[in-house]
């Protein structure tokens, strides 16, 4: 810790509150908005980007006013997911840069997956299973935005050749699998990971969701608090 | 009446007619598995263009035009004598020329091709089409664009290795060639054999244009075109609009028409190994994780965590210590 | 054309030259790819731009505009050197050993008898000599030095190929290629047609171009036979009509002239139209001259003709002037003489030559009546539409009648194809808004006319007053009616004049033809060579019998051809001298001995005896004319001039300008630019895109070919620094124009006389009103010049200059 006054792993609106249990604020009601306008859009682009990926789920359109609709939809709902996401990269990412702890992390990982938590190291605000999640959505975003543009008809048909556009639409569609992949797993997570939700819903988690799973995060917020209201 | 017109030039009767082409004759149709069988094959017809005898007047766009009653604006002149200066949701079918100079004889060669649906037997629009029944292929070889399933989002565009459908502003669906499958439906040729003035453009079955050509063909070689050849490439199954040139051996110089045209690997893949491995991969996570939902016990918090945390708080000496490594 | 648009399936060879038949003919064409397809014709085109047609030539060649004649006599030359000729033909059917009288003679460009003040030739020593008999003397032999061939030998031995590419910038190579292919069809069994349009017609020589290939045709064999002949494609569905109907100032229909001033009556008209034969035993069938001019007087003026008022010969307009052509009537516009100008589907201010002077001419007009079913720039010629029509309209005090006429489409009647086709046409659709035909138009105007001199009188008003009018509706005569007048009709019963007591035909019934019109006052016909078209039979212009025996060509039940429903003129030409065809496969008549038979109506008397009776049976000679004698002004045989605005000086006499006898206004030989100031060669012509001025009113044509522009090698586009697509500013010594430039590999400079020259293609089409982009037409640029002979105006050779510019202003209607 070569300036103890700097936290490490505490953002700005994470704080400990006493109690019976103890509660920690993890998120404030801005990251939890646009964290919901995240993940709307992005089961928004899903169902609407399977509908147009394969016949078989083409009955997906019918959510969205039929298949015009859901052609003309599907990008914007992509503009949304991107501009939100990113949003939030510009707060978390400095709080998701990879650090010694996560390769300890990821090589006990049947252990992560079997729930032994006390078999890990303690951590950060987030584990790398988080991160990777943080970093996967950020590039597959960023590729599927840019392949994106190339194969939206309507505005961008007019600079792009077909060759691009043919390795754009297979690009997105590798991407779209991926993103989603990634989006199973994270969600999966925050559900198998009881008391997780709560940090979206209310903000909150409680003190031992934070002792057991981000340890040096709360000890860095416990440790802040008895430094006083400097922060 | 014969189930596929033989000709383009014949007058039709005055009395209406039936449509003789109709759902029962599509033998595939965009993003539909399984697909009835039809109950009849029709004969294949096929639009033959000759290149050779192809004048360049336009009456093929134009007759276009009218039958279609399409609205191509007034342009401009950017300096050549494509007017449009592409193929549109308005022009369906468009005279490219190209001014080439034989490198053997020295002269110049004015290559006029008439642009437009190649109508693949192996439709790469068809193929990469998501919308179903947005596109059909009927039993006679017609690829046609059923506009009210289209959804207007270009995937045909990328399917066509021939770079013909044309994405409409107005209302967002896709437009190409039908070859005039509603004049074919009543025995009619298309619009623009019909109106063309030297025959460039001649309609009948599949079989009778190649005959045809063949003789085109004799005829160009006598005239010292050696190369002279029909344009039915064999990479999309053959196509059931054909050209006939002088020098087969170099489609490209025809205004960059494929020489070996096939549906694009990279939408093969696309539309073949993506969406399964893709939907394999997706299946596979939503399955994995219910299945580790299930047998697995859910990441609880316990008691002890919790009190380890209130510990921490009120009374940090209290509370277990960071383990050593940690705390360099 | 001398045969029929479905002939040229016959042919070997097809040359076009003088037009671009793809281009502008693009139905007509097809005949041209069915003789490809079927017959392995050869297809030539020689032409200064690599046209729509040449794309699917065999051969090409290019040729500077304006010297088509050097080329033709080149290969004239060329046959006559290389003993390509056929001989049985040309002996037998041209005046080949026909001999001229002495005096006549030909140097430093011009014929014996040229006057540089009047600017024409006494033409007395371009003749015959005649024997004591009045007939014309011949040589069969060829031997005579004075013998049509022997002078014609002599007058083609300077077009060498040298000299043919010295003047046309034709490389020899591509030139003797031409010469060699073209003269292989002086094999009896070889035929070449010569298909050619405005681009021949439309120079100060066009009559001389057209008989360069006339007489090539001739010495090949070509004229008569299937497959062959001179074929003018008309640029218009019925302008083989107009020229028929007699629609010109110096002709009355059926080409029976206008009289003069110097023929005050009728026995003086008559004199010199006598048409005795100059050989023994020949038709010349236009001895019957009386019967078709006495004819159309009596449908003129019904029964106030009689022999005693010369069939009201006083009736009829003197000329004073050769002709009042189109250009004399727009510099008489200029010089302020004209009041008024009806123009019926005619627009002017872009078709005519040297438009500045065109609108200086209408702006002095009391009035003018344009009729026609779109809006003209003539009709509009006082608005300002910026750049592309500067007119200051309040100094224009001219008033404009528009009368709105129905479109052919919404018409009945006929038009006449370029192959003498009657085609009857029945009505498609209904006229919009107040648009009426033209026959009822004319109509009330004469009704009213007639009223006015009848209560007024005036200087002279009998041939208004007397005018025959007999129709149903006389305010609307019905186009049948009308063509049952031009076919005309007996008066009186006609009597078989060998056998007084039988009745040929009765009073009232229509004659079945022009055979058996009279000049007695019996017979009444509009126009005699249509004559035959709407006899007792019916309306054979409605037929439409697609049957062709042994797929000739000929269609003989399909319509009316004129005259008498033949199909190839001079068919006679296509058998021997004993009247078996020469070649056997393209039969088209034979005499069998009692008789001419086959699949065409006999050009001549059907009975006439091979050996005796000629096949140019309405020539005085009974043969073709190599050597034209005084019937043409510029000269009896072609002689290279350059265009009055040439890049190069006449190698034959550098002080020649232009065709030294075609007429020029006084006002308009300071307009003439030189090579200096122009120094590039343009021309211009149609695309297929667009006919003339109407289709720019279509949206479709106007989408296809939306804008003006000009064409230009990339060779003259690299030295002026113009880049493909942009604006060009290209500008004559009478007038400047702003178009796009197309830069082109299809034109390429020429070396002409040690000179490079450029071409510069303008296309028409494009006008200030309509649906297509305003532009301009090429006639702001063009030389107020017409043809030597019928002053048909010169679009096709002028000089321009040209310059990178911008966009001119007034483009778009705020």
């Amino acid at each position: 810790m070569a300036e103890p006054n700097k936290p490490r792993y505490a953002q700005p609106g994470d704080k400990v509150l006493p109690g019976k249990p103890v509660t920690v604020n993890r998120y404030g009601p801005g990251a939890r908005l646009n964290h919901w306008i995240t993940a709307s859009s992005l089961i928004l682009l899903a169902l609407s980007g399977l509908a147009l990926f394969t016949p078989a789920l083409f009955f997906l359109t019918g959510l969205f006013g039929g298949g015009q609709n859901t052609r003309a939809l599907h990008p914007w709902f992509g503009v949304v997911l991107f501009i939100s996401f990113f949003v939030f990269f510009f707060q978390l990412w400095k709080a998701n840069l990879p650090e010694r702890v996560d390769w300890v992390w990821l090589r006990k990982l049947r252990d992560v997956v079997g729930g032994h938590e006390e078999n890990l190291p303690e951590l950060g605000k987030y584990n790398a299973g988080q991160k990777i999640v943080f970093w996967a959505m950020a590039g597959l975003i960023l590729v599927l935005i840019g392949s994106g543009v190339v194969i939206w008809e309507q505005y961008f048909s007019a600079y792009f050749t077909i060759p691009q556009m043919r390795v754009a639409v297979l690009v997105h569609s590798i991407a779209a699998v991926l993103i989603i992949c990634v989006f199973i797993m994270h969600v999966y997570a925050a559900i198998w990971t009881r008391g997780t939700l709560r940090a979206m819903t209310r903000g909150t988690v409680t003190g031992g969701w934070a002792w057991r799973h981000h340890r040096k995060w709360l000890r860095e917020l416990a440790g802040q608090r008895k430094a006083g209201p400097a922060e | 009446m014969i189930d596929s017109p033989r000709t383009a030039v014949s007058n039709p009767p005055t009395q209406p007619l039936a449509s003789n082409l109709g759902p029962g004759d599509v033998v595939r149709r965009s993003a539909t598995a399984d697909l009835p069988p039809p109950g009849r094959q029709l004969t294949e017809v096929a639009k033959l263009i000759d290149v050779s005898k192809c004048i360049g007047c336009k009456a093929c766009q134009s007759a276009c035009i009218e039958w279609n009653d399409t609205h191509p604006g007034v342009g401009e002149n950017v300096g050549i004598y494509e007017n449009p200066h592409d193929l549109t949701e308005n022009m369906f079918t468009l005279m490219r020329f190209t001014e080439w100079v034989n490198p053997e004889t020295d002269s110049l060669e004015w290559l006029i091709r008439k642009d437009g649906c190649m109508h693949c037997a192996d439709p790469g629009c068809l193929k990469a089409c998501p919308a179903p029944g947005a596109i059909v292929q009927y039993s006679n070889g017609i690829v046609d664009f059923i506009h009210e399933n289209c959804i207007g989002c270009g995937y045909c565009v990328k399917g066509c290795p021939f770079n013909i459908p044309r994405i409409s502003k107005a209302d967002h669906r896709s437009y190409k060639c039908t070859l005039c499958s509603d004049r074919v439906a009543v025995g009619q040729g298309p619009a623009c054999a019909k109106a063309c003035p030297t025959q460039a453009i001649v309609f009948g079955t599949k079989e009778d244009m190649k005959k045809h050509a063949a003789g085109r063909i004799a005829d160009l070689k006598s005239r010292g075109y050696a190369n002279a050849g029909l344009y039915d490439p064999p990479g999309v199954g053959g196509t059931h609009v054909m050209y006939v040139l002088h020098h087969a051996d170099k489609p490209h110089i025809y205004a960059n028409l494929p020489d070996d045209p096939k549906i694009s690997p990279l939408v093969q893949s696309w539309k073949g190994v993506t969406k399964y491995v893709g939907i394999a991969a997706m299946g596979f996570m939503a399955v994995g994780s219910m299945i580790h939902g299930v047998f697995a016990r859910a990441n609880r918090v316990s008691h002890e965590d919790e009190a380890h945390a209130e510990q921490l708080v009120e009374n940090p000496a209290k509370a277990p210590p960071p383990p050593p490594e940690e705390r360099v | 054309m001398t045969n029929a648009w479905t002939d040229i399936k016959n042919t070997d060879l097809v040359v076009v030259m003088g037009g671009n038949a793809a281009e502008a003919h693009p139905c007509g064409f097809k005949w041209v790819t069915e003789a490809k397809a079927h017959r392995g014709a050869k297809l030539i085109v020689v032409d200064p731009r690599f046209t729509r047609t040449a794309s699917v030539s065999d051969v090409y060649a290019p040729i500077r505009q304006g010297s088509d004649i050097a080329f033709l006599l080149g290969v004239i030359n060329y046959c006559i050197q290389n003993d390509k000729v056929q001989w049985e033909y040309t002996k037998a059917y041209t005046n080949a050993s026909f001999i001229v009288k002495e005096g006549f003679g030909y140097s430093d460009g011009l014929f014996s008898g040229y006057s540089e003040e009047k600017r024409d030739y006494d033409r007395s020593s371009w003749d015959y000599e005649f024997d004591e008999n009045g007939f014309a003397r011949v040589d069969p032999t060829l031997e005579h030095p004075r013998c049509v061939w022997n002078l014609l030998k002599a007058h083609v031995a300077a077009y060498t190929p040298e000299m043919v590419e010295r003047i046309c910038g034709t490389p020899k190579a591509k030139f003797l290629q031409i010469a060699q292919m073209i003269a292989e069809c002086s094999s009896p069994t070889k035929t070449m047609t010569s298909m050619y349009a405005l681009g021949w017609t439309q120079h100060s020589h066009g009559a001389q171009n057209i008989r360069g290939m006339a007489m090539l045709q001739l010495i090949l064999g070509n004229i008569g036979v299937r497959g062959g002949g001179m074929n003018a494609l008309r640029g218009h569905s019925n302008i083989q009509g107009l020229t028929d109907m007699g629609l010109m100032s110096h002709l009355l229909t059926g080409y029976l002239n206008m009289p003069t001033e110097r023929e005050p009556d009728y026995a003086t008209y008559m004199r010199s139209r006598q048409f005795k034969p100059l050989r023994p035993g020949q038709t010349s069938y236009w001895q019957n001259y009386a019967k078709f001019m006495v004819s159309f007087q009596k449908a003129m003026w019904g029964d106030a003709a009689t022999a005693e008022n010369d069939w009201c010969y006083h009736h009829i307009p003197k000329l004073d002037v050769p002709a009042y052509d189109i250009l004399r009537m727009f510099e008489l516009m200029n010089q302020g003489k004209v009041n008024g100008y009806i123009c019926q589907g005619f627009n002017p201010v872009l078709a005519f030559p040297n438009r500045g002077k065109v609108v200086a001419g209408l702006s002095k007009l009391k009035f003018l009546i344009t009729m026609d079913p779109l809006e003209t720039e003539t009709a509009r010629f006082w608005e300002n539409h910026g750049d592309f029509n500067d007119v200051d309209t309040k100094s224009i005090q001219t008033e404009v009648f528009q009368l709105p006429s129905i479109c052919f489409a919404e018409d009945e009647g006929s038009l006449t194809n370029s192959g003498r086709w009657l085609q009857w046409f029945w009505p498609a659709a209904t006229p919009p808004g107040q648009a009426r035909a033209d026959t009822w138009i004319m109509a009330q105007i004469f009704l009213r006319m007639r009223e006015l001199y009848r209560k007024e009188g005036g200087a002279f008003p009998d041939p208004v007053l007397k005018l025959s009018w007999n129709y149903h509706n006389p305010g609307e005569p019905e186009p049948e009616e009308l063509a049952r007048e031009i076919n005309g009709r007996a008066l009186t019963d006609l009597r078989d004049p060998n056998d007084p007591s039988r009745i040929i035909l009765a009073a009232g019934k229509q004659v079945v033809n022009f055979s058996q019109l009279r000049d007695d006052g019996s017979t009444m016909c509009g126009c005699w060579i249509y004559s035959g078209c709407f006899n007792e039979a019916g309306n054979n212009m409605a037929r439409r019998d697609n049957y062709d025996p042994d797929n000739t060509g000929t269609h003989p039940n399909w319509t009316y051809s004129w005259p008498l429903n033949r199909r190839t003129l001079y068919n006679r030409a296509s058998a021997d001298l004993d009247g078996k065809p020469w070649d056997p496969s393209r039969k088209l008549l034979e005499w069998d001995g009692t008789k001419w038979t086959g699949y065409d109506v006999p050009d001549i008397a059907p009975t006439a005896k091979p050996r005796d009776v000629m096949p140019f049976i309405m020539n005085q000679e009974g043969s073709a004319r190599l050597f034209a004698r005084g019937m043409l002004r510029d000269g009896p045989f072609p002689a290279h001039m350059e265009p009055f605005e040439s890049p190069i000086a006449n190698p034959f006499n550098p002080k020649l300008r232009g065709n030294p006898v075609a007429r020029i206004f006084a006002s308009d030989v300071a307009q003439f630019g030189t090579s200096e100031e122009f120094p590039y060669a343009a021309t211009s012509y149609r695309l297929t895109e667009h006919f003339h001025y109407w289709t720019k009113h279509n949206r479709v044509n106007a989408a296809l070919q939306p804008e003006f522009f000009v064409e230009l090698s990339e060779e003259l586009a690299k030295e002026k620094g113009i880049a493909p697509g942009s604006w060009v500013r290209v500008w004559s010594k009478r007038g400047s124009v702003r178009a796009k430039a197309v830069v082109t590999k299809r034109i390429r400079p020429l070396i002409c006389d040690g000179k490079t020259v450029h071409v510069i293609g303008i296309p028409l089409h494009w006008g200030f009103i309509g649906a297509a982009k305003k532009g301009f037409g090429p006639n702001s640029l063009t030389p107020f010049v017409g043809e030597a002979n019928i002053e048909t105006p010169g679009y096709k050779a002028f000089l321009v200059n040209i310059e990178p510019s911008t966009a001119p202003k007034g483009g778009v209607v705020a």
